[in-house]
């Protein structure tokens, strides 16, 4: 795998821009083809058309500064907190207020239903609160045992 | 740029005088007032929940009539940014996340992030900044804003905050874990029969008491004195034989009329249950049904309710007779003898303190039972309308594999609560066994000191029999409510679910319609994506709008929320002038006729599915609307003529046949308002032509808003609006769109490209379009 130097610089409006083969310049966003299965393959370089101008196909593959460039801007736009625990649940009947700890911080969210866990490729679970915000559970078994004993209650 | 701030001068409280929109909370007060100059004015505010690595944690920003200002997490100090030409607020929200950037031309100044819970906020804080720098660098003196909505119902927000009271409330607040108890709203019109029917099960269970009672006697005074050489005192062996018998005969009596009683009224509460939830669920608004597994409903309304049902006719009520007969019993044995009542009465609270240990445990599994049940179902739910699919795909061992997966979940779980249930009923035996022994050994010691007669004993054990053998099924109340609890709980799910387009508390009517709609300012939100946003569009009585753009440009939700299937998320739609949500929606709905890609048809006769909207129909009319919609010709041609069964288990008819039998539907009703919703893609070009000309008899004269992904089909159309990412970038009518040269004409190269393409291959065909392109 031979390493690729993408042409990406960021503009004084913070977007990223890439210049294609014909020199022409694309304000691009990094999109993620598999953000939960395979976060670190499969990236597309989407313009504001929504077309998509380079496909990277593994984010080890690039040099360091596009590679950073690239991992700094998806940082800054995906939002999917990982659940680490959940300490307290409001109640077992939707809707039901957790307080739970992710990996961005302690924080509280509202769960309309049981039917917005979704059950991704086990043992991941997805869970969409009342603002929309998706929380991720990578390993529903690997929780702490009061944590599972909370969650269990909704599955 | 940005500048230190110092604390010195005191805010005045009329800094919030003019200050609009979700109150700045009071830890930040405390922060914010220091900061503020002399004279300042803070006009609104927005309490940030990320921060810039998207990490929770708070910050604010903060509007003044001079500029703005916002918390720094590295410095923690305040940073400023004092008015200047060309500043704007950029606002925008991806996945979950939105975002406002203070930009001018030469780049972004600064940036905040928050979730969406915030937005309504933002986009006040936005909107104000705008206004106050247009003013500010006009020297001009700001107008008062507008008091803001609820996004969701439109109703004015009390000052200070961003949620609306009633729409908060409902998210919020979960139910009340006494779900059993709520059903008495469903039992409340039965409340003579219930009575009565506890009378009966009063009265019924004093009259099963009444032969231990008489055990004492025949013992005492007939057995023992007759071991002990007395002859038998036949009259009175008669009298107490006779009185065993007739409260023999008076329990059953009785208790025959509470159980039909009883009965009757539970299976009329089941009824009203089931009738009143699904009446709900037809009132929720598509939203609900999107999240929603069919399989899942269906099993909550047919199965759940019959549990419930079930618990309250039989359960219920044998607990009842229980807790009544152990009452009693209690009263009978302390009056009797106290010092044998009390030892007889002793495993009591253990066998309580047994029920109930187990009772959380139980009522987690079962809740998990039947949730895994559902899923069961759901598998079904899910393949068998697809089998097409399965088949052609040759899946049909996976999708097997599939459900075994499925039920070996539900083997698991029932294994599980079975563990522990299994356990349970033997354990409450053992005690009944222990309860008897304990009272044997006490009555002998009693009697052996004549405390007691044999008699006093027999009736005792007698009694305690019962006793215990109530207690043993008064144990199995524990599992049947838990299961009628978690059924009625999946019940008020739904009966608790609001409607998210809710009928307007004080509904206003419309006039006579004539078509005008005017879509200001919509945008929609679904789950965290946005898929319109700032649509404008006014469109005129009688005139057709063709909605243009890729897939996924927003068009089908834009006449989701003309049709108010959704909500708009900010802005309104109007008709003749009124916001569509303060109009009821059978009655806006009422205006609407709309043809949709797949046209459904539901099990009946023809003549049926062409009166749905207007049951009363005369057969003329329907005739008249099948001639209109070029129906009527292959309607004549089925062997039943208007009387054919279709739908799902009646006659096979082409996608055309069906699409044109669903135009007479839409005719019939004579909408002012007409949507077609892709109403020609699903079939060929031929069969287009046809429903073509029975579109155009539906088009006359009314307003009309047609999806197209053929832009031929929309030829006719007053006006074209080209959609892309959720905004209008085009309007126009088809010649000034290809003059234009903008993302119509290239909409439409494409697709003459793909056509000449086809022409090549294929037959040759003339473009529909060309006549239309030369006129």
């Amino acid at each position: 795998m031979s390493q690729q130097n993408l042409p990406l610089t960021r503009n004084s409006f913070g977007h990223l821009m890439f210049t294609d083969g014909e020199g022409k310049a694309h304000l691009i966003t990094p999109v993620r083809a598999f953000p939960i299965a395979a976060p670190a393959e499969n990236i597309g370089l989407i313009n504001s058309d929504g077309e998509e101008v380079a496909w990277i196909e593994r984010l080890t593959d690039l040099d360091e500064a596009p590679r950073r460039l690239i991992e700094e801007e998806m940082a800054s736009r995906e939002f999917i907190p990982v659940i680490q625990r959940i300490h307290r649940v409001s109640s077992f009947a939707c809707p039901s207020t957790w307080e739970i700890e992710t990996d961005r911080g302690a924080t509280s969210m509202v769960l309309k239903g049981e039917e917005d866990i979704r059950r991704l490729t086990s043992p991941a679970l997805m869970i969409a609160d009342s603002r929309g915000i998706n929380f991720l559970i990578r390993d529903r078994y690997a929780l702490d045992a009061h944590s599972k004993r909370l969650l269990d209650r909704f599955l | 740029m940005n500048s230190q701030l110092n604390s010195q001068s005191a805010p005045l409280p009329s800094a919030y005088s003019d200050y609009l929109g979700p109150a700045v909370p009071d830890a930040w007060r405390t922060r914010l007032d220091p900061a503020l100059e002399s004279g300042e004015k803070v006009l609104a505010s927005l309490v940030l929940d990320l921060d810039s690595q998207l990490h929770f944690r708070n910050g604010l920003v903060a509007l003044t009539n001079r500029r703005l200002i916002a918390w720094s997490e590295a410095g923690e100090t305040w940073q400023s940014w004092p008015f200047r030409d060309s500043q704007s607020l950029r606002h925008k929200d991806h996945a979950g996340v939105a975002s406002l950037d203070l930009v001018d031309v030469d780049g972004k100044l600064a940036g905040w992030r928050f979730t969406l819970a915030q937005d309504p906020a933002a986009r006040n804080l936005a909107d104000r900044f705008k206004a106050q720098l247009e003013c500010v660098l006009a020297g001009r003196q700001p107008q008062p804003p507008e008091p803001l909505t609820c996004p969701t119902c439109d109703a004015p927000l009390p000052p200070g905050t961003d949620e609306c009271p009633t729409c908060a409330r409902e998210i919020h607040t979960p139910p009340s874990t006494w779900t059993l108890f709520r059903l008495w709203r469903f039992a409340q019109p039965y409340k003579k029969q219930l009575l009565a029917g506890f009378i009966l099960t009063l009265v019924s269970t004093a009259a099963t008491l009444v032969p231990p009672y008489l055990t004492m006697p025949l013992m005492d005074e007939v057995l023992i004195p007759f071991q002990n050489g007395q002859p038998i005192d036949s009259v009175k062996v008669m009298t107490l034989l006779s009185g065993l018998l007739v409260a023999a005969v008076f329990a059953w009596g009785l208790g025959w009329a509470k159980t039909f009683i009883l009965a009757l009224v539970s299976e009329r509460i089941g009824a009203d249950l089931r009738t009143t939830t699904y009446e709900h669920l037809q009132g929720l608004s598509l939203e609900y049904f999107g999240g929603k597994r069919t399989g899942d409903l269906m099993s909550r309304i047919g199965a759940e309710t019959d549990r419930i049902c079930l618990f309250l006719s039989m359960n219920l009520l044998d607990f009842a007779t229980d807790v009544l007969m152990i009452t009693m019993t209690a009263v009978i044995l302390v009056s009797i003898n106290p010092w044998l009542a009390l030892v007889t009465l002793v495993p009591l609270p253990f066998i309580a303190w047994l029920i109930h240990t187990v009772r959380d445990k139980l009522r987690y599994g079962f809740e998990q039972v039947d949730r895994v049940w559902s899923e069961v179902t759901s598998v079904l739910a899910d393949t068998i309308p697809g089998i097409r699919v399965v088949k052609a795909f040759a899946q049909e061992k996976r999708e097997v594999a599939r459900f075994r997966e499925a039920n070996a979940r539900n083997l698991a779980v029932n294994d599980r609560v079975n563990k522990v249930w299994s356990v349970f009923s033997p354990t409450v035996t053992l005690m009944t066994e222990i309860g008897l022994l304990i009272v044997w050994g006490f009555g002998i010691w009693l009697v052996s000191k004549n405390d007691v007669t044999v008699g006093t004993l027999a009736a005792f054990i007698a009694y305690i029999s019962r006793f215990y053998t109530r207690l043993d099924s008064m144990s199995r109340i524990v599992s049947v409510t838990q299961k009628a609890a978690a059924g009625a709980k999946r019940i008020f799910d739904i009966l608790d679910h609001v409607s998210s387009v809710p009928d307007p508390a004080t509904p206003q009517h419309l006039p006579k319609v004539t078509g005008a709609i005017e879509v200001k300012r919509v945008g929609f939100r679904y789950g965290n994506r946005t898929i319109l946003r700032g649509v404008d569009l006014n469109i005129a009585p009688g005139e057709m709008i063709g909605l243009v753009g890729h897939s996924g440009s927003g068009k089908s939700t834009l006449v989701n929320l003309i049709c108010r299937f959704y909500d708009v998320t900010d802005g309104s739609i109007r008709i003749e002038g009124m916001d569509i949500r303060s109009v009821p929606v059978s009655e806006y709905r009422r205006n609407i006729g709309l043809v949709l890609q797949e046209p459904f048809l539901f099990f009946g006769t023809i003549a049926e599915n062409i009166a749905y909207g207007k049951p009363d129909a005369t057969r003329e009319e329907i005739i008249a609307a099948a001639r209109a919609a070029h129906a009527h010709d292959f309607i004549l041609r089925l062997p039943q003529g208007y009387d054919s069964l279709v739908g799902e288990r009646g006659q096979a008819l082409s996608g055309g046949e069906r699409q044109r039998i669903s135009i007479a539907r839409a005719l019939l009703i004579d909408p002012r308002i007409l949507i077609l919703d892709e109403a020609t893609s699903a079939v060929d070009t031929e069969t287009e032509m046809e429903i073509q000309a029975a579109l155009e008899n539906l088009i006359r004269g009314r307003t009309t808003i047609a999806i197209a992904h053929r832009l031929s089909t929309l030829r006719k159309a007053d006006r074209l609006v080209v959609l892309d990412r959720g905004q209008i970038v085009e309007i126009g009518n088809h010649d000034t769109l290809m003059e234009k040269q903008g993302a119509y004409f290239r909409l439409y190269e494409a697709q003459t490209r793909k056509l000449d393409d086809d022409a090549i291959g294929g037959e040759p065909r003339v473009p529909e379009h060309r006549e239309h392109a030369s006129a």
